[in-house]
């Protein structure tokens, strides 16, 4: 804590240093500054300053840039002291480092000079957390629970509302309160700003209490689907206030009710439309991709305030936007992007929510707004508990009569309990108006202390509670593919037998919403290339894969044998040395290499799923196969060179090669690279480069061994290139099928000797040579590969799927490792091939 | 619903198949009606013309496999009784409830949901997902997108993930365990109208 201390203690000596115009009214995150003391220390000498201060220059950004570094620190703090965190949650944590801030402030000024402004949590603070959630929201399940999550953000809000202001003014006709001036409509406006669950705070505690999906799902969904009503209940008793109760009858009422739906749909669909333009845009961004994750948080940002703009729900607006357009930008944008906005959108989130946790504890050091009334406080706390309980309670037991699953008691308690009031609430209440409301600072005070309740009491006896319960946890999500399988077969057997059941429910409407999906939607907002990867048995399939090549690369650098970094040398001098000799001799291969290398950068652009699958084929084989640890061996040798090589080749000007941190992207520029090495071979000993590849693209599929199963083995043949392949084919607009094997045509080197024959004849010693210092590496995997697709080689193939050896056996494959690589395969190839 | 007792006359077998089933009487009428609405021909049995003829089952990309599922091996034709005990692996399972006369292991238990979603692999039903038989329902959903040696490396390590004792098919024990944790009375369930 020491070090954000001294941030603070600097801050505070600098606020004292500080000089002002007494008339100026600053703003820190638009804080107002009435009250400034202090006196100049500026250099007022004459002539050229060699070193001015200008404090004033800079001041309310320098001011903001510390509170934001205040914050993390603080919240730096928190998180390195774990076992505080696994008892009391962060969220109050940092309420009471604002606590304590706030003191200190107030110590200093005599007046809190820092409060936590509607203007700058609505518009700064709040947008991208929301947005945050919005696109990280799990669409399914937020669909499925929609009713559930609907019932209790409109009725259930409007019940705590209600409820609330109701008791409240009963009790305080009843006298509980003293003397104080509120009327029944004010009671009302008070109860509904505290009526909705607060979406901040409710991921905020439940990030930390891992819940089932469905009950998070439930208070969550319903903590930010409730805005559009609090707005809605905020600004109509708003209005009621303020035109007085004699004015309000029946058409003010529907006008009010008729204000809900349009505020709420209104919202939504502002939201919809943003999501639908950004995934549009997300369409063309392939050369920009440098700033394509910045339309999201542009356009997000847009939708919020072209909601608020137009009066209508902004946090729905951009909690629909970012629910949209997830699906389609996950896969309209590069892979890179995607983790960009991720990791970026989570920075802001996290940030704000801390800022926000932080100011929230600052802005209760304030002597001005404190107004204490006992019973008003205790009762609203009371209230609130209660209420929340009864209207949980008897919505879900409506609820459950119509749900498959019902929720369970303990979960019910669990959603009364997770009612939690946030920020949003205390925003509000600092929006209201002063001239109308005589109590405002009683309410803004009660706020804040509801707030402080509900995060930090209900908080901390959360966890305990969530366990002494034995509330069903989140189960730990472990991708299997089997369990990726079933779940669509179970899919397909409920549509089916709602089908054939004639029973029009859930899973009928999601299929009929689906296949409008992929009739429509997502050939209206997703790139060509995209629409193929959007299976997500495919996705699962691919991050597992992506696993196991990460783990091939530790284990490569783990044992960190030197032999990577000769084969390293040898293959960049290689290179080198081809390029020098003939970049001159050759000038039309060079030129006709340059735009393969451009196709090359230019697909890397999309996550390419096939290249992890080959590493998985191999994987599998090399697992299965006694003689084929050695393609193991090789492939993590494959996958190390690739990082090698790749900060070897760190510089400057090449920024889309330095761009990518991504090791799947790097796996696959090695491969490009020594496809492209292999294909300058091969290049070199026969005809001229543009007559092959029409010749190899004709030629090829006639000669497949069984004419029969072709398609199965050239499936397998572009299997065998499809790293390389798969270049032309992203980047062509074909069909898939039919352009991976046309790459496999027009690449594949080792189709060459298929072409002509005689080409080793021609190839020059050297480059023989080279060829030699090569095959280490990439001919001999290759060769791996290439057994089924050779006759011959098919009862081996079936022989190695019925082996009994399986994924453990990663360990036992580094034992018994051989360390030069395989003959026998290289072998192989030059059987089938020479 | 007071005439549903009475009109439940007219549901062959009713009350059995309320007992063995679970279905309320509500639902089995309704299912009834289904039922006859299907068998166009009035031959008081479905063929499997009679399945293919609901047009959303075309475009479900196992849905022969569901329609087969209905039918008992070597039998062309389903009657009312089998069409609802096939029906009745889909029903919600009961928590608290016990159904007097319930059977130990009713339809919808979760073992008999995995067993009827085992069997939606296993067409030669010998006990076994074989890798081939795996394939085809990988192929079947995933159809175009994918390409074969893709979707052959799928079920390779699809198999592996489950196949315990290394015979490279999946048993339905295995089938079981590798389900554990989904809970498959949510996934496998849906709700019947009444």
């Amino acid at each position: 804590r020491g070090e954000s201390l001294t941030m603070i203690e600097k801050l505070e000596g600098q606020s004292l240093l500080r000089h002002e115009d007494d008339s100026e009214e600053r703003r820190l995150k638009s804080d107002h500054h009435e009250h400034n003391e202090g006196h100049s220390n500026m250099s007022a000498s004459t002539g050229v300053p060699i070193v001015s201060f200008k404090w004033h220059h800079v001041e309310p950004p320098y001011l903001i840039a510390l509170w934001v570094l205040v914050s993390f620190l603080g919240k730096l703090v928190i998180e390195a002291n774990h076992h505080v965190t696994t008892y009391i949650p962060e969220s109050a944590l940092l309420i009471c480092l604002g606590f304590l801030l706030g003191g200190m402030i107030w110590g200093a000024d005599k007046v809190q000079t820092f409060k936590l402004t509607p203007t700058v949590f609505f518009f700064y603070l709040l947008p991208q957390i929301i947005l945050d959630s919005g696109y990280a929201m799990p669409n399914k399940l937020f669909f499925t629970n929609m009713g559930g999550i609907l019932i209790h953000a409109i009725i259930g809000t409007c019940w705590n509302a209600a409820t609330l202001g109701l008791s409240l003014w009963g009790c305080h006709k009843g006298g509980a309160m003293g003397d104080i001036d509120i009327g029944l409509l004010q009671y009302l406006l008070f109860g509904s700003l505290l009526a909705a669950v607060d979406p901040v705070a409710v991921i905020a505690v439940f990030e930390q209490v891992h819940v089932n999906e469905v009950l998070f799902i439930m208070v969550f969904g319903e903590s930010l689907l409730n805005d559009g009503v609090t707005v809605v209940l905020f600004n109509v008793f708003d209005a009621f206030v303020s035109l007085g109760g004699g004015a309000i009858d029946a058409k003010e009422i529907v006008k009010g009710i008729i204000s809900f739906f349009v505020v709420a749909f209104g919202g939504s669909l502002v939201g919809f439309v943003f999501g639908l333009l950004i995934s549009l845009l997300t369409r063309c961004t392939k050369n920009i991709q440098i700033i394509e994750p910045g339309f999201i948080f542009v356009l997000g940002y847009l939708a919020y305030l072209t909601a608020e703009m137009l009066s209508l729900s902004a946090i729905l607006s951009v909690m629909f936007c970012g629910m949209c357009c997830q699906k389609y930008i996950n896969s309209n944008m590069d892979e890179r992007s995607v983790q960009t906005v991720r990791s970026a959108l989570k920075v802001f989130a996290n940030g704000s929510e801390t800022i926000i946790f932080v100011f929230l504890g600052i802005s209760a050091i304030d002597k001005s707004i404190w107004v204490w009334n006992t019973g008003f406080i205790l009762l609203t706390l009371f209230f609130i508990l209660v209420y929340r309980f009864i209207g949980v309670f008897v919505l879900t037991w409506m609820m459950n009569r119509f749900r498959l699953v019902p929720i369970s008691l303990v979960d019910q308690v669990i959603m009364g309990y997770g009612g939690l009031r946030g920020a949003v609430a205390y925003g509000l209440a600092v929006l209201l108006d002063e001239t109308r409301i005589k109590e405002k600072n009683l309410m803004i005070s009660t706020t804040l202390i509801v707030v402080y309740f509900t995060v930090i009491f209900q908080g901390i006896t959360m966890k305990p509670l969530v366990q002494w319960l034995k509330v069903k946890r989140a189960a730990l999500v472990e991708l299997s593919l089997i369990e990726k399988v079933q779940n669509k077969v179970f899919d397909h057997a409920l549509i089916a037998i709602e089908d054939i059941s004639g029973q029009i429910g859930h899973n009928y409407m999601r299929d009929k919403w689906r296949n409008f999906e992929e009739k429509w939607m997502s050939w209206f907002l997703l790139k060509s290339s995209a629409r193929k990867k959007q299976d997500r048995l495919f996705n699962v399939f691919h991050e597992l894969n992506l696993q196991d090549a990460m783990e091939y690369v530790t284990e490569g650098e783990r044992r960190g044998s030197l032999d990577f970094i000769r084969n390293e040398n040898a293959f960049v001098d290689f290179k080198k040395k081809f390029d020098e000799d003939f970049a001159e001799a050759m000038p039309d291969i060079m030129a006709d290499m340059a735009p393969d290398e451009a196709g090359a950068s230019a697909m890397r652009g999309d996550p390419v799923p096939s290249v992890s699958l080959e590493m998985h084929e191999q994987n599998l084989r090399g697992l299965r196969q006694a003689e084929e640890i050695n393609a193991h061996h090789l492939l993590e040798q494959h996958l190390y060179k690739g990082r090698k090589q790749h900060r070897h080749k760190f510089s400057r000007s090449h920024f889309s090669i330095n761009q990518d941190e991504n090791e799947v992207q790097e796996i696959f520029q090695r491969t490009m690279r020594s496809r492209l090495e292999s294909f300058k071979s091969g290049k070199m000993g026969v005809a001229p480069p543009k007559t092959i590849t029409k010749h190899t693209k004709r030629e090829q599929q006639p000669k497949m061994p069984n004419g029969k199963n072709r398609s199965y083995y050239s499936g397998d043949e572009d299997f065998e290139f499809s790293e390389g392949d798969s270049a032309s084919g992203y980047d062509a607009s074909f069909p898939t099928r039919v352009s991976y094997r046309t790459g496999a045509g027009i690449e594949n080197p080792a189709f060459m000797p298929d072409v002509d024959p005689s080409s080793p004849m021609h190839i020059p010693p050297w480059l023989a040579d080279a060829e030699l210092e090569v095959s280490p590496v990439a001919p001999s995997q290759r060769a791996q590969v290439r057994l089924p697709w050779m006759p011959g080689h098919l009862h081996r193939l079936s022989s190695l799927r019925t082996s009994p050896r399986s994924g453990d056996s990663v360990q036992e494959g580094d034992e018994q490792l051989p360390p030069p690589p395989p003959p026998p395969p290289r072998h192989d190839r030059d059987d089938n091939h020479l | 619903m007071g005439s549903s007792s009475s009109s439940l006359n007219n549901v062959p077998d009713g009350q059995q198949l309320m007992q063995e089933t679970g279905f309320s009487a509500a639902h089995l009428l309704r299912l009834y009606e289904r039922f006859k609405f299907l068998d166009k021909d009035n031959r008081g049995h479905l063929r499997s013309e009679d399945f293919e003829a609901v047009p959303e089952l075309s475009e479900n990309p196992i849905g022969d496999r569901i329609v087969g599922a209905f039918f008992l091996p070597g039998q062309e034709t389903v009657d009312f009784s089998s069409f609802v005990r096939v029906l009745a692996h889909f029903r919600p399972t009961e928590k608290n409830r016990t159904r007097a006369g319930a059977q130990p292991d009713p339809a919808n238990s979760r073992n008999r949901k995995l067993k009827f979603a085992f069997r939606l692999y296993d067409q030669d039903r010998d006990g076994k997902i074989s890798r081939i038989e795996l394939l085809q329902v990988l192929r079947e959903m995933l159809g175009m997108q994918v390409t074969e040696e893709q979707l052959q490396s799928i079920a390779d390590r699809a198999i592996q993930e489950a196949d315990l004792d290394k015979d490279d098919a999946i048993s339905f024990d295995e089938f079981r365990k590798s389900l554990e944790k989904v809970n498959i009375d949510h996934k496998m369930s849906i709700r019947f109208l009444e």
